[in-house]
Order: structure tokens, then sequence, then C-alpha cells
């Protein structure tokens, strides 16, 4: 507003560069450049490691998180990109005492191998949970492009459609 | 998490009880166990403590990445140790020598060997441990420890209507010699194995808090990442950093004898950084090397056979009736691991520590010492979580790289690999070209096969030495075929291509079960019977190889595939376990499509059967990808993919359903991380031949169906 109105900062304003990130329901002031992807600041300088770097060209989806309500991939999104918002990672998706459906289905269906890629997993499913709460087989092949490397993705369908109640697992 | 200062293991080992145990919790903390300084633990040996909490640490000298090693090893101290599941405290073992072995003179986790190597020896020490603890309670009831029974940690006196329980009695314990012999459980009393299913680490690995290398946070450590000269065998000849030094956050450019390091303090900025780098290099010899000339070289050498080998030569080398030749081509692949490659170091006049995800604790130890100049016992080496590894962290060059980089910067540090990093300095699944050929006698029984491979060296980048000349990693799958082929005349022919050739998957096998068992079925064509049937045929002293085969067979209604699809079979064998696929396969365009696999290996005995699950299902998924698009090409001495969209691996929208089951056949569990990748490739191969007629002698089937 003040760029708009005055062409320029008020005289005697300090400069700053401070990106205002709510990540998990704490608010983050991140002295960090906004070009910086959300990845790095939620990891190196937030310090929160369980959302994975995996490819850093939004390949993968082992750092999806949810911002606001959507499902991103936090390696090429930039902070800037959530500055004023509120950002999910996988350490808020459940509590010890009331895990999400996903991840309690997870447990049950023995899911994980390696379970690198499960944080952005649940984090891109949880999310389409929201817009689908019944997701066929089909719909996770449309919608879920998440690798796997240790090939997890049977258990991922079974354990998707017991979260959801669905049957859809053949 | 905090950084302890641990004191040496080893050391500990002699004047334990009582004393403080470190190591690296199964939550990737540097931390202090359940035992602390004032209380007494009872240590019997190295795998295992009983604390007086009742809580048992149990020590596992395999790296857990995804094969389940973290729960079946404790699942079998526990089991004969007699605790409940729920009792166990996982901790990683740090590198020492009293962790290496049985089978590797060195601690190392590979050759899916972790469990059948182990599975007595740990037995044993978790039944010497209970031995120990029913003596204690002997002696303190003054009875014959030959009354007593125990269950679920408590010593049990029926006679005299008294429990002890094993955590009351482990500072007694501590003083109670081993005794020289103990009986182990016959399988009816066994509590845990085969029975339990849950995973330890399952819950850890749904709610982020598993900790993998990438996750290691020291006070004061920095982050790296590595610029590597893009030509194989290339050294850095000068170097600009001024750009790379105007990176906000970048705090230090130094050459290490791998590349141009990047410090920095986020992993970004040090990636910024590397990317500013000016940097000129002297490519030598391989710089004129490309896929093609390569692949010339290799049929060349398949088909002239110089330089060869030895491998088998049974029978005659001449023998009548109706002779097949083929000759199979794959290009080198890449593990492409989940998590990519880093290790965190920290180099101070004490010594060296490094945090890892590594499957090769010796190596990384030994070469540590080196580049700090200090003795190997200066090293500790704990290891986290691995994202996923499938044979790329047998190798120590990413240790190495932030032992360097510590020492340059003298802070601690994690070197990180980009995507791109891993793809271009993998150590990959090697180029091969292997020329076959079959002799059918007037029943259509295979009599004779002669074979050469040529395939880079898989054990001499691992440290590993020759024996006579030859490397029976490479030639897996040919030397030791279980096929019982009268005439077998097997050569390997070591091509030193300059590619980096590495241990993937069940490395040679997997390649040599693809020409093997694509070969196999060329026969059976040509011979006019059925792929099961002339298998089988072919197996009369391998009745477990039999059953599992007709098992598969079973499994998938053979010879009844659903409409519009057609069954392809492989058989393939890894350390000790039979596995065989059935693929059922239609064709979308001029790939493949797989609709269901399944899955059957022969494993002995399983200790946790769901991961024996897990991991037939898994290995089918990897093996998929690679046989579809597993493909590193060469231009100008340096790899021409990047990362994952131009390095396809499986998605869930391609991902088959897989049907595995398992045959417990003989006591004994074998190994199961790796034998499915093998067959999978070959079934879906055999299965589009018996769609179209096409014969694909060329992996992966992105080149082979074009």
């Amino acid at each position: 507003m003040y760029l708009a109105v005055f062409g320029a900062l008020p005289f005697g304003l300090p400069e700053v560069d401070v990106i205002s990130i709510t990540i998990n329901g704490e608010k983050h002031d991140l002295d960090v450049p906004g070009e910086m992807p959300l990845l790095w600041a939620i990891r190196d300088v937030v310090g929160l490691t369980g959302t994975k770097f995996g490819c850093g060209a939004s390949q993968c989806g082992c750092c999806t998180v949810h911002l606001e309500e959507a499902a991103v991939r936090s390696c090429v999104t930039p902070c800037s990109a959530a500055d004023g918002k509120s950002v999910t990672t996988i350490e808020a998706l459940g509590t010890p005492d009331q895990p999400h459906p996903l991840q309690a289905a997870w447990i049950a269906e023995e899911v994980p191998q390696c379970g690198y890629c499960q944080s952005g997993q649940l984090m891109a499913i949880s999310a389409l949970l929201k817009k689908n709460p019944h997701p066929t087989d089909a719909d996770l092949a449309d919608s879920i492009t998440n690798i796997c490397r240790c090939g997890t993705y049977g258990r991922i369908r079974k354990a998707v459609a017991r979260a959801t109640g669905g049957g859809q697992s053949s | 998490m905090t950084a302890i200062n641990r004191a040496d293991f080893v050391r500990l080992g002699s004047l334990f009880a009582g004393s403080l145990v470190l190591g690296f919790g199964a939550d990737g903390c540097a931390n202090q166990s359940a035992s602390t300084p004032e209380t007494t633990g009872f240590k019997p040996n190295a795998w295992l403590i009983v604390h007086p909490d009742e809580k048992v640490t149990i020590f596992v000298n395999k790296s857990e990445m995804g094969q389940g090693v973290a729960t079946g090893m404790p699942t079998i101290v526990a089991d004969e140790l007699d605790i409940p599941f729920s009792s166990v405290v996982l901790e990683f073992a740090p590198a020492a020598d009293v962790y290496q072995g049985p089978g590797f003179n060195q601690q190392i986790t590979g050759g899916s060997f972790s469990t059948p190597s182990l599975w007595m020896p740990l037995r044993t020490a978790g039944a010497t441990a209970r031995a120990i603890l029913v003596a204690a309670a002997a002696k303190q009831w003054g009875v014959d420890s030959s009354t007593l029974t125990t269950k679920n940690g408590v010593v049990i006196d029926a006679k005299n209507n008294r429990t002890a329980t094993y955590g009351s009695l482990a500072a007694a314990a501590a003083s109670i010699p081993a005794p020289a012999k103990v009986t182990l459980k016959t399988p009816d009393q066994f509590t845990l194995i085969g029975k339990q299913n849950a995973r330890i680490d399952t819950p850890l690995k749904v709610n982020g808090t598993a900790k993998y290398g990438i996750d290691v946070r020291v006070p004061g450590m920095k982050f790296a990442s590595v610029l590597y000269p893009p030509v194989f065998g290339a050294k850095v000849r000068s170097f600009d950093a001024t750009k790379a030094k105007q990176v906000p956050g970048v705090t230090d450019v130094v050459q290490i004898p791998s590349g141009v390091a990047v410090v920095a303090t986020n992993s970004w900025a040090a990636f910024q950084g590397k990317a500013a780098l000016e940097v000129a290099y002297d490519n030598g010899p391989f710089a004129t090397q490309n896929t093609d000339s390569l692949k010339s070289r290799f049929l060349e050498l398949a088909h002239s056979g110089e330089g060869s080998v030895v491998a088998v030569a049974r029978g005659a080398k001449s023998v009548a009736g109706k002779q097949l030749e083929a000759t199979y081509f794959g290009y080198p692949a890449s593990h492409t691991q989940m998590e990519p490659m880093n290790a965190t170091a920290s180099v101070t006049d004490d010594g060296v520590e490094i945090w890892a995800p590594t499957q090769a604790q010796t190596k990384a130890q030994q070469y540590a010492a080196k580049i700090a100049g200090v003795a190997p016992e200066k090293v500790q080496v704990h290891t986290t979580y691995l994202g996923g590894a499938f044979g790329r962290r047998l190798y120590w060059d990413y240790t190495n790289d932030a032992v360097e980089v510590s020492k340059a910067i003298k802070a601690p540090v994690q070197v990180i690999w980009q995507r791109e990093d891993d793809i271009q300095h993998d150590w990959y699944k090697p180029m091969a070209a292997n020329r076959v050929s079959g002799v059918l006698d007037g029943n259509g029984s295979l009599v004779a096969m002669e074979h050469t491979v040529v395939m880079d060296s898989i054990l001499l980048p691992l440290d590993q030495a020759l024996t006579n000349g030859l490397d029976s990693v490479s030639m897996d799958s040919v030397m030791n075929t279980a096929y019982e082929i009268p005439n077998l005349h097997a050569y390997w022919v070591n091509p030193k291509s300059g590619v980096p050739a590495g241990s993937l998957r069940a490395p040679g096998a997997n390649w040599n079960t693809f020409v093997m068992e694509s070969f196999i079925d060329e026969l059976a064509h040509t011979a006019g019977k059925d792929p099961l049937e002339f298998r089988l045929a072919l197996l009369q002293k391998n009745p477990r190889a039999q059953t599992v085969l007709r098992t598969v067979a079973k499994n998938a209604s053979w010879g009844s595939p659903a409409a519009g699809t057609k069954h392809g079979i492989a058989l393939g064998f890894w350390n000790g376990t039979s596995v065989a696929t059935v693929a059922e396969v239609s064709m979308n365009g001029s790939m493949p499509s797989v609709h269901r696999a399944f899955v059957v290996a022969d494993v002995g005995r399983a200790v946790n059967p769901t991961i024996v699950l897990q991991q037939l299902e898994g290995a089918t998924n990897y093996g998929l990808g690679m046989a579809l698009w597993g493909l590193i090409t060469i231009k100008d001495g340096a790899v021409q993919q990047h990362n994952f969209y131009d390095y396809k691996v499986l998605r869930i929208d391609e991902a088959p359903q897989v049907y595995a089951a398992m045959i417990e056949s003989s006591g004994n569990p074998t190994g199961i991380g790796e034998p499915a990748t093998v067959t999978i490739g070959p079934a879906v191969a055999n299965a589009v031949f018996a769609l179209n007629g096409k014969r694909a002698r060329v992996l992966p089937f992105s080149e082979a169906y074009t």
C-alpha cells in the first residue's frame, strides 16, 4: 500500500525482509529470501524434518505439505507464496492420541518400508480426501504422483480403502 | 537433538555393569538409553541390555533401509529371551568389531544376508541372557535352575508360587557367568518368530519422527553440497568461487578430492552457491565415450570372448542337437533410492564422528580414519534410518565427502546431494552384454549351454577381491544356475568400461536372471513345450524350486490368463531363496502393462511374515520399474539423465496389484530383501512374447519394444 500511495517507503521506516508463515499453528517470522523454497525454510530454518527432500523439481512429492487446504510441493513453492498463510506438515497431520485416519490405516496395513516418502504420501492423500472423501484406486492413479521407491503402492491402496471405508482395493 | 560425546562402545563392553551406554536411538536422536549411569543394566553380550525398568535394549548392527531388520532382529532376540515385543527398545549399533560378520569381514548390510546369518547368533544371545536371568533367580531363591520357567519377561517358580521380573534380576544377573551351553527354543515354543507382524518403525514413519541421515542436526553444523565433475574420471582443474560466495548464506567454498564443496547455513543456499560455481575440468580419457561406443564394444566382447575368464566348465563343449543362440544387452540403471545421498561428519582433534544412512559402517569408518589421519577406533559411526538404499549406500563416497568438508572447515557439516548428483554419480547397475547358446536334444530337453557375460566387476569397487580372477557377483545366476544342465560352459569378460559399476538390489542376478529366464523361455518355445513344464524338468533335484514354481502357477491360474492378457513366468534365486513370478500383461501401445503380478518365495522360515510379503511386493515393483524404464545413457563421458522427469520410475498409476505368497520349508530363514527384484522383468518379457511374438533382448523395455 505504501508503495502504491507514495511510490517509496516512507522515510524512517526500517526495511524489513521478514516472511511470516504459520506452520502447524505456530507463527514464524522468517528472515529468509522470498524465493527460498518453503521446504528448506521448514527443514533447515524452522527445524521440522518430517517433510522430506527428494528431487527439488516437483517430481517425487516427498516434500508435500498443505498450504492452507491444498497439497503443494514445498521444494518448488517459494516462501513468498506462503507469506501470511498457514502451512501444515506431517508433524501436525494427527497427534499420538488422535492420529489422522490415514495414519491409523497406514499402521494397520503396515504400509511403510523405508518410510522416507510416506510423509509426502500422507500429506498428498489427506489433501485429496478433502475434495474426494472416498477415492477409488483409479482416483489414486489419476491424482497421486508421489514416488515410492520401495513400491508400497498396493498397501497404500488398501490403507486408503480402509481409512475411507471403501472397498475399492481389488 | 543434542550431540553427546560418546564413549567408545567397544571398551564399554568390559566394564559395562552399572555404566553408561549411549547410542543412536530409534527416534534418530543421539540419546542415552533407558539405563542411566546410576542404574545397573544387565548386558550379557553385545546384543542386548536388560534394564531394571523391564525395558530391553536390543542392538541392531544392520542398517534399516526398509527391509525390516530393525524389527526382525529384535524379534529373534526377544523370542529366545522370552520377553514381550513391547519391552524392546531399538538401538542401532555403532561401528565396532563385535558387530562385523558373520559371513563378512566388515559391518555391512547386503546380500539379503542379515537374517540368515544372524539367525543363530541372535537366538543364542537371547537364550544365553535368559539362562543367566534364570540362574540369578535360582541363586536368589536357593533352588535349582531346572525347576524354573520363564514367560513374558518373568522368571517363574511354579512349585513355590513366586515370580521375579527380569528387571528385578538385572543387577544380580550381571555377576553370574554365562553358561557354556544354552538350550534354544523349539519352534513350537516361539512366541514372536513367525507371529510378530507389526514393524517397530511403522509409527515413526507415519508421523514424521523417524530420523534419516538428512534429518541429523548437530549443534553448529553447516550444510554443504559438492559439485562433482560430470565426466567419469574427470578432475577439477580450477574454479572461481566469486559468484558462489555472493549467495546469501554461503560461508565457504572448498576443494575436496571429489569436487568443489559449497558450504552454507542451509541446504538451499549450498545448492544456489553450487550452481554459481565456475569450474574448469581435466576430463580425461572417458570424455570420448558415449552409450553407442560402449554398447558396440560390449557386444563385440560378448562375441569374441576376448580376455574372458572361465567361470564354469562342465561336460562337453560340443553337443549334438538343435542349437539356439541369442545376444542380450542391458543398459545401466540407477538406484534412485528415495533419500538423496548424504552424510554428516564432525572432525575434531579428538577424532571423527559420522552420522549417516550407510550400509557400510566399517568402510565408512576406515576411510574416514585415513582422511582425518586418526586410528579407526577414533571414528564413531552412527547409523540413522536409511531412506532406501538398494545397494547404493554400500559405498563410502558420501561419508568421505562429509569428512573431507568437515576437516576443511573445522566444523560439523552435512553434505547433501541433489537428485541430479544421485542420478549422475551413482554406482550403477552395470551395462551388460550376454551371448548365450543352448542345445536341445531329440526330446526337447536342454542338454548344453554356453554363456558369456560382459559386465564390469561389481566386487572390485566394493573393495572385495576377486577369486581366481572371477567376479562371482557379476556372474551370479549364470555360473550357479539351479537348472540341471549337464554341459555348461560360462565365461566372464571384464570390460573395464569406466562407468562406475555397482551393487544394485540382487546385483548381477537382476540382469543375468533376465537373460537366463528369457532364454529358457525361448528354448521352451523352440522345443514346443510349456514354459512352466520345461523349467520343472530342469529342476529334478530341486524340490524347493519346483514347489515355488508350482505354487505361483497355481496362484496365478497359469494357463488361464484374464481376458485380453497373457501370462509370463520366471524363476530366480538369490542367496538361498527361490522365487518365482507370473506376470499378467497386456500391451499399452508398444509398452507392456502389468495388471497383476503373482510372486512366491521359499523363505525357509519367516521371522516376520508381513515384512516378507512387503519385500516381495516392493521388490516386484522396484524390478518392474527398472525393467520398464531403467535407462542411463552416456554422452561425451557424462550421464544424460538428471531427475525423475528424465529417469522414469514406477508410480501408483502403473503399479500392478502384487499377490505375494511365501513358502516356509526348511526351519531356517533365508534372505528376502532382494530376490523378487529379479523375476518380474523376465516374467513380463515372456508374457509379451506370448502376446505378440516380440522377444525383448534388451533392457529396459522402453529400448526393447520401440
